[in-house]
């Protein structure tokens, strides 16, 4: 065996390793977590608000935060979706001789994708105070819109730029209005793309806390109104986890086990919606 | 055609979801102004009473007495994300060549949910598993054969655990710039009796160079605002650190953990704007930089 060779077999083995660590890391964090957390999920962690207050309180569980989640994500990803989409189509059917303008678009959407949400979360505060609001589930709300619409954008827009220009012109030449190109015809042809899109971004929304940290709060009801404060999930692994009781911190995990457990079945129904729809393309 | 009573006429429909558009367009394109003129307005205050290098290189933190020196925050950030990089760097490297030069479709097949539910996990998760995993080692392994006691909260567990955030991301570009560089290019200098490592390294990484900087600078600005998971373990001690065992406390912990009193101390809300300005600042750089290295590699082609 010559120096080539050896040279080769040492950096496949090295390859190798790295990307056996990669599927390994995985393996251990949801191994640590589920271990961590799962002797302490019960029915009350999912059925019941805290009692005697979250840092302090032994009993209940986190329905709060959970729903709180909820209201937040979907709230933004609504709101994300009504501003996001319209934005794809326009770039790429209104634009589509605008080439420059489209890419200029593109590149500053990048941009904001790669804006850290803490910064977001500052904006966001800055925004509430202007508005005299405090901190609320409506300024939780459009804190994270505002953190997610590029990445939305984005993402439909990869799965927009992927169907053929031959549909666009048949479609046209058929005395098709521009809107109904867009929402006939691409809308429905990209429909798993963009539905992957809206897991993503709803994955993004339940999952950070920078962004609500500033500007939900905290608390231990669930909302009533968009007013009031809001706990979040992520935040009340975060506080909880700070707390000097060991009860409350095995809460903690449990409630990662509850985060984990959501983002794995929106990954899981990201894929299983993708694979069923994709059925259903009209192939070239 | 199914007959529809209240039809509103085509163009009529057409022209309302255009405006529609318009108008969600501008919104978006509004963000990043108000976002730059918010940021602006809001540090304002504080940097009119003090030079901004002033607050950017000392180290005296004493918001009471309105003093606020950035130098230790800035100094912390530094040090996880380059740890951070220096980490991820070779593994992304080989991992993404590992995938496109080697690996047959089924690696590939479980690889590419690895690396999604990886990206998808939220950085609290990551925090969570630093506390449950990396402190103790830290401070029962790695800290003894160094000679040294650490708690384990701090810049060396901040950076390990933004360095596993960081590979899915940078992965994933990395993945994506090699899948593009023309199989031409390496057929040729396999023709030519190369081993594929050898062309691996004097054809396919000398092609995406360019690429593989920028990826880096990308995961650069992505690791340098990254908040929740580093606040978590890194120990947040407002000093100087002088070594990777000490805690540290990076720019996105300090807004994290102060936004709380910054309303009833004078200044305070002014210099943690600052500092979610200077992140803006320095995110928005190596992001741009890196994108437009790519734009122009790509063009030079």
């Amino acid at each position: 065996m010559n120096r080539r060779q050896a040279e080769e077999y040492f950096f496949r083995g090295l390859m190798f390793i790295s990307s056996t660590f990669i599927i390994m890391v995985l393996c251990h964090i949801i191994y640590s977590i589920l271990s961590a957390g799962l002797p302490h999920l019960n029915w009350d962690m999912i059925s019941k608000v805290p009692e005697g207050g979250y840092y302090f309180g032994k009993g209940g569980g986190i329905l709060n935060a959970i729903i709180g989640s909820l209201y937040v994500a979907v709230g933004a990803t609504s709101l994300a979706l009504a501003i996001g989409l319209p934005v794809a189509l326009f770039m790429n059917i209104h634009l589509t001789k605008w080439k420059k303008i489209v890419n200029g678009i593109r590149f500053l959407m990048d941009l904001l994708c790669g804006i850290p949400s803490i910064v977001y979360g500052a904006f966001g505060f800055t925004l509430m105070i202007f508005f005299g609001l405090r901190t609320s589930l409506l300024a939780g709300i459009i804190t994270v819109t505002v953190f997610i619409v590029p990445i939305m954008i984005r993402a439909i827009d990869e799965v927009l730029m992927t169907i053929p220009r031959g549909l666009f012109e048949s479609a046209l030449s058929l005395g098709s209005t521009k809107s109904e190109i867009s929402y006939r015809v691409f809308f429905k042809q990209s429909i798993a793309g963009i539905i992957t899109a809206i897991l993503l971004s709803f994955g993004r929304a339940i999952g950070d806390a920078a962004s609500v940290l500033l500007t939900t709060g905290y608390t231990d009801y669930i909302p009533t109104s968009l007013n009031q404060p809001t706990a979040t999930l992520p935040l009340a692994i975060f506080f909880q986890l700070s707390s000097p009781i060991l009860e409350v911190r095995q809460r903690a995990y449990a409630s990662a086990v509850i985060l984990i457990a959501i983002i794995l079945f929106i990954s899981l129904l990201a894929r299983i919606l993708t694979y069923s729809y994709k059925k259903n393309k009209i192939n070239y | 055609m199914r007959f529809r009573l209240f039809d509103i006429s085509r163009k009529l429909r057409n022209s309302i979801h255009t405006s529609w558009m318009i108008a969600s367009l501008s919104i978006v394109l509004l963000i990043p102004l108000v976002l730059t003129a918010g940021l602006v307005i809001k540090s304002l205050p504080l940097l009119e009473q003090q030079p901004l290098l002033t607050l950017l290189f000392s180290s005296n933190w004493k918001p009471l007495s309105g003093e606020f020196g950035f130098y230790p925050f800035i100094v912390s950030s530094v040090w996880v994300t380059i740890l951070a990089l220096l980490f991820s760097i070779p593994i992304c490297l080989l991992t993404s060549i590992h995938l496109t030069q080697y690996a047959k479709k089924w690696v590939l097949k479980i690889m590419q949910p690895v690396i999604d539910i990886l990206a998808g996990i939220p950085s609290v998760i990551y925090g969570v598993w630093g506390i449950l995993v990396i402190i103790p080692f830290i401070s029962d392994h790695v800290a003894p054969f160094l000679g040294k006691s650490s708690s384990g909260y701090s810049i060396l567990a901040g950076s390990i655990v933004l360095s596993i955030m960081v590979i899915p991301f940078v992965l994933n570009i990395l993945i994506e710039l090699f899948n593009n560089i023309p199989v031409e290019l390496s057929e040729a200098s396999l023709s030519l009796g190369a081993t594929r490592w050898q062309t691996i390294k004097f054809v396919v990484l000398k092609k995406g160079l360019p690429g593989i900087i920028s990826s880096f600078g990308l995961g650069m600005s992505r690791a340098f605002g990254e908040t929740i998971a580093v606040l978590m373990v890194v120990g947040n001690v407002a000093k100087v650190p002088t070594g990777i065992l000490q805690p540290g406390y990076p720019l996105p912990a300090l807004i994290a953990n102060n936004y709380g009193e910054m309303m009833s101390i004078p200044q305070y809300d002014a210099a943690l704007m600052l500092s979610a300005f200077i992140l803006f600042v320095v995110v928005l750089f190596f992001n741009a930089g890196s994108r437009l290295l790519i734009i122009r590699s790509g063009k030079h082609n």
